[in-house]
């Protein structure tokens, strides 16, 4: 690969998740634009393109963004791909650059989440006063909840006990544990929303949301925003040795949409996606699972960071149970998975997310990670899911200058 | 007195109530809903096909919060009606880990939704344990 080819990230920033009563989007996106640019040593001068993602706004959120940190007549691309949606931006700005169109590229995601509550698929309308077929099924009533479930920690809670069904060993104190290792790595991580350590048993008698997934077992809504400056490789090389120094390669940008499988009809199917997106971002990297330092996965329930671990070929397939009980994905086992704390910890809001997690991963490459750094980080990955169903994988690599 | 009306245009009803899937004439892969072309081949070609009303539960999940208006506890499953991966609820027994497992054997079960204003009784279905024998 030539260095033209090349894309570097230069500068990433996320804020503080948690709940931000007096800031609305536009204010918590442009904290962390103003950030990413400031760490990355540029200006809105530089920038040649701008990706711009957020899932419960009214839209428009990359114009809304300029008019805060600089309107300087640069395309814009809004986009939205569920949880995936900060992977997707950062890929497209990724891809403009790749493309030749630009040397400088920036991608944000930004959510408001904080209390909003359970996220169904569809919420229950009034009823009529007589049976009325209605939608693509015709029903007569609305169905989530007569028809299965529709509410994501259902649906996720599916996922992780078909994992189960298929290869054994799953069951609620397992997938509890998962949790009890995303809600310890938290306590290190002062941008987390959540910090406290909760014990096995807390966790299992908490609030039961969705069987096995108990209320700590849901990723956390919050507000957030997250923002990185990418640059191509011979831009790169013309700017100083600390940038250099700081800057992150971009090994792999994929992404994946789920290709037909007998059972995605009635239950979304987040393993051959991530599982082909894995494939081909090692495959482009030039790595394999055995080289990463880090992951930050898709933790956005306990059941689904399981199957993840499989899907990501970080064990042997079916091994997943095995290998999270060999204490390999605690922060001081061989594959560190969401020191961050997790979705479950760390919190989701949701467009935020897929470019959160490529902080989380650059801060251990930089060296830069404080008291939860992994000691000599220099390879990690970065994943994302997003129902309906999208995939974000990115492999990062620590810089050689 | 009106004939009763399924929840959904798939589950057809009668003296065997059943459930229906439109099959790609092509590659045999089925889709409740309507399909513009088949996902997996893109043939154009559907027929319609009953299937099995029994089968083993492959995964499922006890809902203890939803949406307003939706009643809790409840258990969602994925069902494995020979080959044909369906979602219901899991109906007719107790909603606890105790009372369903996974790989446990289910068939088709319908209930009364009620009656409308007309006097149209609505049916709905889950599926429900297969009592030993």
């Amino acid at each position: 690969m030539s260095k033209q080819d090349e894309v570097w990230i230069l500068g990433i920033n996320m804020t503080k998740f948690g709940k931000y009563p007096d800031r609305d989007i536009v204010d918590l996106g442009a904290e962390a634009i103003q950030a990413a640019l400031k760490d990355a040593g540029v200006t809105m001068d530089d920038i040649g393109i701008l990706a711009a993602g957020n899932l419960m706004g009214a839209g428009g959120i990359g114009q809304m963004l300029q008019k805060q940190v600089g309107q300087t007549g640069i395309p814009v691309y809004n986009v939205a791909n569920a949880c995936a949606t900060g992977a997707t931006a950062l890929r497209t700005a990724v891809m403009a650059i790749k493309a030749g169109e630009c040397d400088y590229g920036l991608a944000v995601g930004v959510e408001k989440l904080a209390g909003a509550g359970l996220l169904a698929g569809a919420n229950r309308a009034e009823e009529n006063d007589t049976w009325t077929p209605e939608g693509r099924f015709g029903a007569v009533v609305p169905v989530d909840g007569r028809i299965g479930t529709a509410t994501m920690p259902g649906v996720f809670a599916q996922i992780g006990m078909e994992y189960g069904h298929k290869y054994g060993g799953a069951d609620f104190e397992l997938f509890a544990k998962i949790s009890e290792k995303n809600h310890s790595h938290s306590t290190l991580n002062p941008l987390a929303a959540y910090n406290k350590e909760m014990s096995l048993e807390q966790i299992m008698n908490d609030m039961m949301i969705a069987y096995p997934n108990t209320r700590p077992m849901c990723s956390a809504n919050c507000d957030g925003a997250a923002a990185a400056v990418v640059v191509n490789g011979a831009t790169l090389k013309t700017l100083s040795l600390e940038q250099q120094r700081r800057a992150v390669k971009i090994s792999a940008s994929i992404l994946t949409t789920d290709p037909w499988q007998e059972a995605c009809q009635v239950l979304p199917d987040v393993n051959t996606l991530t599982r082909n997106a894995a494939k081909t971002a090692y495959e482009k990297a030039g790595v394999g699972p055995e080289d990463l330092d880090l992951v930050e996965l898709h933790d956005c329930f306990a059941t689904a960071e399981l199957v993840h671990y499989d899907n990501l070929m970080l064990c042997e397939e079916g091994g997943a149970v095995d290998f999270f009980n060999s204490g390999a994905t605690w922060r001081t086992g061989r594959m560190p998975v969401n020191v961050s704390g997790g979705l479950q910890s760390k919190g989701h809001p949701i467009a935020a997310t897929g470019i959160a997690n490529i902080w989380e991963v650059c801060q251990h490459l930089r060296d830069e990670c404080g008291n939860r750094q992994i000691a000599g980080a220099k390879v990690g990955l970065a994943h994302v899911i997003g129902l309906g169903s999208a995939c974000g994988i990115h492999i990062l690599e620590k810089s050689a200058a | 007195m009106s004939e009763p009306i399924p929840i959904v245009n798939y589950l057809v009803l009668g003296e065997e109530p059943h459930l229906v899937s439109h099959e790609c004439r092509n590659c045999k892969a089925r889709f409740f809903g309507r399909r513009n072309a088949c996902a997996n081949c893109y043939g154009t070609e559907f027929e319609q096909v009953e299937v099995a009303t029994t089968g083993e539960l492959r995964s499922f999940t006890i809902v203890a919060f939803a949406a307003p208006g939706v009643e809790v506890p409840f258990v969602s499953g994925i069902i494995d009606c020979g080959g044909t991966s369906v979602n219901a609820n899991i109906i007719n027994t107790k909603p606890d880990p105790e009372h369903v497992s996974l790989g446990m054997k289910v068939q088709l079960a319908t209930y009364s939704l009620g009656t409308d204003a007309d006097g149209v009784e609505a049916i709905g279905f889950g599926f429900e344990p297969v009592e030993a024998a």
